[in-house]
């Protein structure tokens, strides 16, 4: 079975989105979701929450940042390309309620799954308050989209190059210092160090916190515990009881130590894929 | 050949089947066990005494008629020994190569109970072998029922019950979570011990003969749920496997370098990450690695370890190096195939028997560092009819490894039990279905292999697979109500 990829819009020299026709995932999926995908015969299982869906369509929107090898091919397939696997929607959904105010937060890619969460706690009633966040303007995206589904938007960037120039913990901070609104619930879905920043901004002012893990994950299916996550009750596997968890009960040393695992790995996969690339541009032709 | 007396049978002595050299594949991921030639395998024909009550078949999941095909082979007719073994078993060449034989139709064997049993096994395996390459004797369909079944899982107890119900004429449908089928047969089971190319084999024969759909990426309980299956089916059956790994709850298990034989396996054979960089997705173990089990899933990892060290050692131009295998009974009390262990121990593998992990130790990194063990004594029997290891007090120690690979068997999948009202599950998450028909607590569902047992052999899920295939074509011929 192959999967064609029906669009792609360059968000970012890095951070490109894709529509991929995968009816069998889009019929069943929700906010909170993630899929995952290989692209070749000689792929890797890449693990992706899903950024949007369209049951109509049939399509399922992924959202990635170029950081290995793997995520760099992906980004050179063009609209009419296929890959050859595609499975969903994994994981539980994201709870929506009718919480009150609640507050979404993305960082850096972790805008494109905060994205359908935000909506979906809008479409419920709640009052939403959105907190994005980017290293620079460049890596920043779907500011528009989340001004759409947000009573309040709020825009960081680390280097001050749009928005304000701070760290998106501290407006959250200030949003619990203002006090004329009480936040129900917060959701952040970024980089690992940036989720436990929130976990920890969030803590002191007892405000219940979820976060979506993704760890190094091989079947997606709580076959492989590649993906477990300690707990304060002990051990789980984010793919079949997470991906979304209670951001204070993460132990946040222990998954951050465990991303770092196969580093040299990853490093050497980038390095031949660079290479292989450099070859190809210099070909008669200019390669792909 | 002239025919032989019974006493002349007794007297040829057991063929041994060729090997890889035991210090040449440590370095590879090809085939261990080579195979009988022709000539072989008619010669250790010669040597089944064709006993009237045969007790050979009786110790057969799935009832394999073996005098009938080791007659028909030591004859020379090797396309009627296909036929014959196809009567009874889809999928030989997967079974000659991993059914634990010694316990079931070896096991019972006249020739054994005086010398070494008829090679029941290995004669399988031959004839599997032929039929792959020869495809002698297409699977024959009846004509279409009109009536839909959907298989869920595509291991050994789903492919099974598939073929057996699709060659009654219905319309057969498989839905497999990965990216390709064969369950167990591809993630689990190394190269070296089951080659890729006999399960793909198998699988294809299987499927272009008798027109079965195989939908692969499809996460039955998240994809569709069972209750969705229901509603575009006449039958279900759950052949989802046990895939859940289990992890000791002892400290440190959450370090780097602590992976289930689950991860290991999968990222070693259903990802090809032994072949990394080629292929995308790593594996990586290091000098010093301790398995925790002693079941095949345990040899197949420490196995599989020997062999990554010895491929990474030649990269790096070093020396390879040590496996062991921690467990906590003796050697007799270690539940793999004979040949699993033979071939580990052959390879170098240390074994320490009567020990048991009490912790896995870290460094200031998070990595894995040693395992602090304690050594154990053997009490009376448990309830399994096993002696019951119990730990020796103050005898701990350490063992120096860099990675642990926790081979402690598995529980079903929990996924396919989502929006499934009225399939019922023990208390150790396995689905409760009838031992004969296969039949859940939920009409129209049957379940067979790994998902009801718990983590058992390939040729017991076929059997299951086997049965419930017999009790679903009944029930849509109108024969058997729900």
């Amino acid at each position: 079975m192959m999967y064609k990829i029906l669009k792609k819009e360059i968000l970012s020299d890095t951070v490109k989105l894709m529509d991929v026709y995968a009816p069998h995932v889009a019929r069943n999926a929700r906010a909170g979701q993630f899929v995952i995908l290989i692209i070749d015969e000689h792929g890797e299982r890449i693990p992706l929450t899903i950024a949007d869906y369209n049951k109509g369509t049939g399509t399922i929107t992924i959202i990635f940042q170029e950081l290995g090898k793997s995520t760099m091919q992906l980004g050179r397939l063009k609209p009419g390309d296929a890959i050859a696997s595609f499975a969903g929607p994994l994981g539980h959904p994201t709870e929506i309620e009718n919480y009150g105010t609640v507050v979404c937060m993305g960082g850096g890619v972790g805008i494109a799954p905060i994205y359908p969460i935000a909506r979906s706690l809008k479409e419920a009633g709640n009052s939403v308050i959105s907190i994005i966040g980017a290293r620079n303007k460049e890596l920043l995206f779907w500011e528009d989209k989340m001004r759409t589904v947000s009573d309040e938007l709020i825009v960081c960037t680390d280097d001050g190059s749009h928005g304000r120039k701070a760290l998106v913990t501290e407006p959250l901070k200030e949003l619990f210092e203002r006090k004329d609104k009480k936040v129900a619930r917060v959701w952040a879905i970024g980089p690992a160090i940036m989720m436990k920043f929130v976990s920890l901004t969030t803590k002191p002012y007892n405000v219940p916190t979820v976060v979506s893990l993704n760890t190094i994950m091989i079947d997606g299916t709580g076959m492989c515990g590649g993906c477990r996550v300690l707990l304060d009750e002990g051990a789980q596997f984010v793919c079949v009881d997470g991906p979304e968890f209670d951001a204070h009960k993460v132990n946040w040393e222990s998954l951050l130590s465990r991303l770092q695992f196969y580093k040299k790995e990853e490093r050497l996969a980038v390095e031949r894929w660079e290479h292989k690339c450099k070859l190809e541009g210099e070909l008669p032709g200019g390669g792909k | 050949m002239a025919e032989l007396t019974q006493k002349e049978r007794m007297k040829i002595k057991r063929h041994e089947m060729s090997n890889q050299d035991q210090h040449v594949r440590r370095g590879n991921y090809d085939e261990v066990a080579l195979g009988y030639s022709l000539e072989t395998a008619r010669e250790e024909a010669e040597r089944c005494l064709q006993c009237k009550d045969p007790k050979c078949v009786q110790g057969c999941p799935v009832g394999v008629l073996i005098p009938q095909f080791i007659k028909a082979l030591r004859e020379g007719d090797i396309v009627k020994a296909v036929e014959w073994m196809k009567v009874k078993n889809n999928l030989p060449a997967i079974c000659g190569r991993v059914c634990p034989q010694e316990v079931q139709c070896e096991g019972n064997c006249i020739v054994g109970k005086k010398g070494e049993p008829v090679a029941i096994g290995r004669l399988e395996r031959f004839v599997g072998d032929y039929e792959l390459a020869m495809r002698t004797c297409p699977l024959l369909k009846a004509p279409k029922t009109g009536k839909r079944v959907a298989v869920v899982g595509s291991g050994p107890a789903g492919l099974t019950c598939a073929v057996d119900v699709a060659r009654e004429g219905h319309e057969v449908t498989i839905f497999e979570s990965l990216h390709g089928p064969g369950g167990v047969l591809i993630y689990g089971i190394p190269e070296f011990r089951l080659p890729k190319s006999v399960v793909h084999g198998e699988i294809n024969y299987a499927v272009e003969c008798l027109g079965i759909d195989i939908k692969v990426d499809h996460v039955i309980g998240r994809t569709f749920t069972l209750e969705e299956l229901l509603k575009e089916y006449d039958a279900v059956f759950l052949g989802t496997g046990a895939g859940l790994p289990s992890f000791m709850r002892i400290p440190g298990i959450n370090l780097n370098g602590v992976m289930s034989a689950n991860e290991f396996l999968t990222r070693v054979n259903l990802m090809k990450g032994y072949r990394f960089p080629e292929y995308d997705t790593p594996v990586k173990v290091g000098n010093k690695v301790a398995v925790v089990g002693a079941g095949n899933v345990a040899m197949d990892s420490v196995r599989c370890s020997l062999r990554l060290q010895a491929l990474q050692a030649r990269e790096a131009g070093q020396n390879s190096g040590e496996v062991h295998l921690v467990y906590r009974r003796s050697r007799d009390e270690v539940p793999a195939r004979e040949e699993e262990f033979h071939h580990a121990e052959e390879e170098g593998v240390i074994f320490d028997f009567l020990t048991n992990p009490v912790e896995i130790l870290g460094d200031k990194e998070g990595n894995v560092r040693g395992i602090r063990c304690v050594r154990m004594r053997l009490d009376e029997p448990d309830q399994s009819g096993r002696r019951k290891p119990v730990p020796i007090e103050g005898s701990e120690f350490e063992i120096t490894v860099d990675s642990v690979i926790m081979a402690l068997g598995t529980s079903p999948n929990p996924l396919v039990f989502v929006d499934a009202a009225g399939l019922e599950r023990t208390k150790h998450g396995t689905a409760v279905a009838d031992s004969e028909t296969g039949r859940t607590k939920k009409p129209r569902v049957w379940a067979g292999g790994d998902v009801v047992t718990g983590a058992a052999t390939v040729i017991s899920a076929m059997g299951a697979g086997k049965r419930s295939a017999a009790d679903i074509n009944k029930f849509l011929k109108g024969e058997a109500s729900w």
